[in-house]
Parts: C-alpha cells; structure tokens; sequence
C-alpha cells in the first residue's frame, strides 16, 4: 500500500429537506465547492468515484450513485456504490482511500449523499429501522431511537452516566455549530433545556438525538505524486480501521475487553463486553486504525476526533470504545471539560481535566448539530477534519472560532446500526 | 396507420404540496412474500406458546434470539425451550417511532435475560406505569391467543 492524500473537499449546507435541488445536483454542488478550492484539478484528473448513500427507501431511486456519476460528467470512468447504514460514508472514504492505496486510481472522488426529507419524520424512522433484523427486532416496535436509549440505560446502570452528562454533549456540539454555517440545528442550548425538550425514547429526549437530513459532501483521495502535482495543501490519510458487530443488539457476547495499546486489562476484570453498553466493532476500528497511524496513545497524539455521534449517549460510549477515556469513564470525561472547545463559553461549569488534555470532540457541532444525510455524514466529517487540518476553518465557514491552533492530527469515525459497522480513519498534517 | 391516434384521457389527478418546485405526492406500497426460513421454528413455537432459543453443541453456547448457526464457532444450532421468566437487562419506553407503531406509543421495549443463556431477547413489556420498570426486575412471558407468526405474538408482564 502507498500513502494516501486528501487533496480538496466540499459540502453542502444541511438541512431537513432540500426540495430546490434533487441528489444529483446537492452532490454536484459539493463538487464543484471541491474543485473550485483547488484550482489545480479537474474532472479529467479523476480516475474513479465512489457514491455512498444509505437508503434505497429515501431515494425511491435504484442505481441513484449512477445517476450521480453521470451528472458529474465522470461517465465513463468506473464507480461504485458503497452501503453500510449510518457508516456508509466512512465507508465509502476508506473505498476510495483503498483505491488509491492499492495503486489502481491515481485520484478517487469519495461523495456521498442523502435524501431523507422525502417522507415524513415517522416514516424516515420506519427506513431507518428496517436496517435492524426484520425478523426479530424491527416487528417488535423497530426504532433507532428506543435500541439506542436502552443501550445507554446499561451504560447507566453499569457506569453510573447520567442524563445530565448526556445534555451536556448536546450544548456542546449545538453550540460549536453555532460558528459552522453549513450546520442544521446550531443552538445556545441549557442542561434544563435539552432535559425538558420532548421525550423521544426515555432517557433521549429531541435534542438528545440528531435529525433526518438532506445534503452531500465529497473528499478527492490522491496518491502523494498526485497530491504534489495538484498544488493545494494536501492532509495524509494517515491510518484507516473498520470493526463489526452482530446486528442486533441482543446477540452481543459477553467476554473480555479488547485492548487498545495503552491499556491494560485490570480496571476491566469484572467488565462483561460489550454487552449492550459498548460498541465492540469501534474498538476494533479504532485498534486498527491506531496500528496503521503508529498511534500508542490517541489521548496524547490525537488533537480533535470528529466522532457519529447520532445520540449524546453514543458520544460518550465512542469516546471510550476510542480510548479517549477509560470505559465507564465518559460521563466524567465529558464533566471534566476535555471534549469542549477551550475558547467558547458553553455556560458550563467543569470538573477540571483529571489528568486528560483538552481534545475537542466534534468541533464541527457533530451530527446532533450539523445534521446526519447519512450517506453523507462520513464524507462531512472528513472535509471538516481536512479544513481544521489546513487551517482553513475560517475561509471554508466564515469564521475561524472553531479553528483549532496548529491541529496536527485528527479521528474521524463513522457509526451504523447498533455499533454493527463502524470505521475510524486518521488524518495527519503533512 | 391511425395518425390522429390519442390517449383516453382520465379523471384521475396528482396531489400536489408546492408549484415551484412542484412536488407531488407519490404512493409506494409492496406485499412482499416473507420467509420466516430457518427461524420458521421460533415462530411456530409461538403458536404453542413456547419460546424457542438456539443451542450450539458444539460450543456451548446458547442464545435467547434464535440463530441457524453459531456466531462463534459456525455450527449447526440446535431448538430448546427458553424459560418463560426472566429479567429485564435494560429499558426503554418510546414516545415516538416509526410509522407503523406510533398507534402504539408509548410503548415499552426490554431486552430480557435468561438464566443460563449467553443472548437476551427483545420484547415489549405491559402493563407497568412509568417509574415501575428497573434493571433486575422479574418478568414473565405471555402469549397471544390469536396469533400472529410475529415476534410480537410474545409480550412480557412483571411478575
């Protein structure tokens, strides 16, 4: 394999239904957000794509990817559609990367793209949860929000996280997307407020969970000859790791905690993993990304994580499966101050760092805040990561508040199911 | 050759929600002929209220949501009779969902554990007020007579 490069990358603003423009044209516009930022390229450089979108149901629309390729002007150079749930779009990033990493394409375009104001909230909902087992789990009252709401409960039960952590997630990531204008729900927001909001699946309320979306986004991956060629300030796609896990939650064995490198086994001695409580398939993700990355200690050598975090509740399990802190620990990691931004008053009181440095989590506003066009969300992740990466924040949103200074290397991680496909990919500054 | 061929015209319209753009309404709706496959037994079980889990001989493990074959090691499985009272390992009462079940909101959704079973099942518990359910309580299974070859055919009560 050789090294991979993210060369340029473009999205479009977020928002619960876009009916100005169909799916060919939201991803065309992100496109051409792509190529015009790097002036250096254009569609006769691009060997290949990659289409991610999850839902066949949303776009009413068989071969959409097609559609999609055909309205870029890319015919007849080769795509694919990729699909796994809300990870489709780290999936269809780690596709394109592997392209280029195998040596079959000099430069493959990653965009994605999701259509989910179609139908109406309850029904998106019916979509999403036929992607749970339809023998068992969809009949029996099939909804996302309920799965995940119960697997916080254990987390609960097990960790002592409370809900009040939980909202504290939700003013975090609401406020960051305050200065992200591509953001759909961006909100000064309270404790008292995400706590009263409406109870969606109890302990999640509304704003505890992200939206049904529309929008796209699209990350160009280029061999380092390429990435050179082109100009522009290319960011290297430094480690890529995918995990799995059953598809139902049911199904979750119970066995040992999978080490991550700085580790070791004995806080979790009476720990049964994963259970309910922990997505084992993003620590796996994370393991192999971290071994790609020459990564020992990701809460030392990471500075920022853009993580799926569809509900506050899996924020906080993602940061543990990431070894940001300890399982059981990310309720207290959130009070402790360490994901938030250190330059915004979110109107908090913290506990201090206990030892963790400050690593912002989802800078960007995160899924809660900038919204979830699931084939999408992946492929927006990457585009903010490569912009606070360059330390282009400030031109690409209108405003550098949530420009970090001098990130030098950045996780981002896309989540489906019930942790049932997840993929960690790490960027790095060249 | 008929030149002044023309279409019949109908009464039928679109629904439309906006002129510009126009956005119309479109009906989609499938019957789909549904194998149950190698879970059939489960659902048959239902029928003769019992609950049937999978058993690997070979490793010994045994799970509440039945599986043709194992998850660990890839064996065959084999039918046994789950007991019809366990706990609840966790909780969640919705207050919204998908299309299909918001007639039935609020509803309570457990995974239920077993003893001596490595997997919980997932179920609908009744019959509790809010603030009634915990993590550890009894619970028992209960069928429906009619039934319906869905997972649903089975519900759960405290005990």
């Amino acid at each position: 394999m050789r090294p991979v490069y993210m060369i340029t990358g473009g999205i479009t603003k977020f928002a619960k239904s876009l009916p100005e423009k169909d799916f060919r044209r939201t991803v065309k516009d992100a496109f051409d957000y792509a190529l015009a930022d790097l002036p250096g390229l254009g569609r006769d450089q691009i060997d290949g794509s990659v289409c991610s979108y999850f839902s066949d149901h949303f776009t009413r629309q068989l071969m959409a990817g097609a559609m999609v390729q055909d309205y870029l002007g890319l015919n007849p150079k080769p795509s694919r559609r990729v699909e796994g749930g809300g990870a489709t779009g780290g999936l269809c990033f780690q596709s394109a990367w592997e392209s280029v990493a195998s040596g079959r394409m000099e430069v493959c375009l990653a965009m994605g793209f999701e259509t989910m104001g179609r139908v109406n909230t309850w029904k998106g909902n019916e979509f999403i949860a036929l992607a749970s087992d339809t023998n068992f789990d969809y009949p029996v009252g099939g909804f996302y929000t309920g799965y995940y709401a119960m697997m916080v409960r254990r987390h609960m039960h097990e960790f002592g996280t409370t809900v009040e952590q939980m909202a504290k997630v939700a003013v975090k990531n609401h406020l960051n997307a305050l200065h992200n204008r591509y953001a759909q729900r961006p909100a000064k927001l309270t404790i008292e407020e995400v706590r009263s909001s409406p109870m969606v699946a109890e302990p999640l309320t509304i704003l505890d969970c992200c939206q049904m979306s529309e929008g796209a986004a699209v990350a160009v991956l280029a061999s380092e000859e390429m990435a050179q060629k082109l100009g522009g300030v290319p960011v290297r796609v430094s480690g890529v790791g995918a995990g799995t896990d059953a598809m139902r939650m049911a199904d979750r064995p119970r066995g040992e905690v999978i080490l991550l490198p700085h580790e070791e086994k004995d806080p979790y001695l009476d720990l049964k993993y994963p259970g309910v409580h922990s997505f084992r398939g993003g620590r796996v993700a994370a393991k192999l990304a971290y071994l790609m990355a020459g990564i020992k200690d990701p809460r030392l050598e990471l500075d920022f994580v853009e993580l799926h975090d569809a509900y506050t509740s899996s924020e906080i399990q993602t940061c543990e499966d990431l070894g940001l802190c300890r399982y059981g620990e990310g309720g207290s990691f959130v009070d402790s101050g360490a994901p938030f931004l250190p330059n915004l008053d979110y109107g908090l009181a913290f506990s201090g760092t206990k030892g963790w440095r400050p690593l912002p989590v989802n800078p960007s506003g995160g899924l809660l805040a900038c919204g979830h066009p699931v084939g999408a969300t992946g492929l927006m992740q990457a585009v903010f990561a490569f912009w606070q990466l360059q330390g282009t924040i400030g031109k690409h949103l209108g405003s550098g508040v949530l420009q970090l200074p001098d990130p030098r290397r950045g996780l981002i991680h896309s989540h489906a199911g019930t942790g049932t496909y997840i993929t960690v990919s790490i960027m790095e500054k060249v | 050759m008929d030149m002044d061929a023309k279409l019949a015209e109908s009464e039928e319209g679109t629904i439309l929600f906006s002129t510009d753009p126009i956005i119309v309404k479109h009906h989609y709706e499938i019957d789909y002929l549904h194998s149950y496959a190698q879970d059939s037994p489960f659902f048959a079980g239902l029928t003769k209220k019992k609950l049937m889990g999978s058993h690997c001989s070979a490793c010994g493990r045994r799970y509440a949501t039945p599986r043709g074959h194992c998850m660990e090691c890839g064996e065959p499985t084999e039918w046994f009779e789950l007991p019809l009272k366990g706990r609840v390992h966790t909780f969640t009462t919705c207050h919204f969902g998908g299309e299909a079940f918001l007639k039935d909101t609020p509803f309570t959704l457990i995974l239920v554990e077993f003893d001596e079973v490595d997997t919980l099942f997932l179920s609908r518990l009744i019959g509790t007020r809010p603030g009634e359910v915990l993590i550890g309580m009894q619970v028992r299974a209960r069928f429906l007579r009619n039934c319906k070859f869905k997972p649903t055919d089975v519900y759960f009560v405290a005990v």
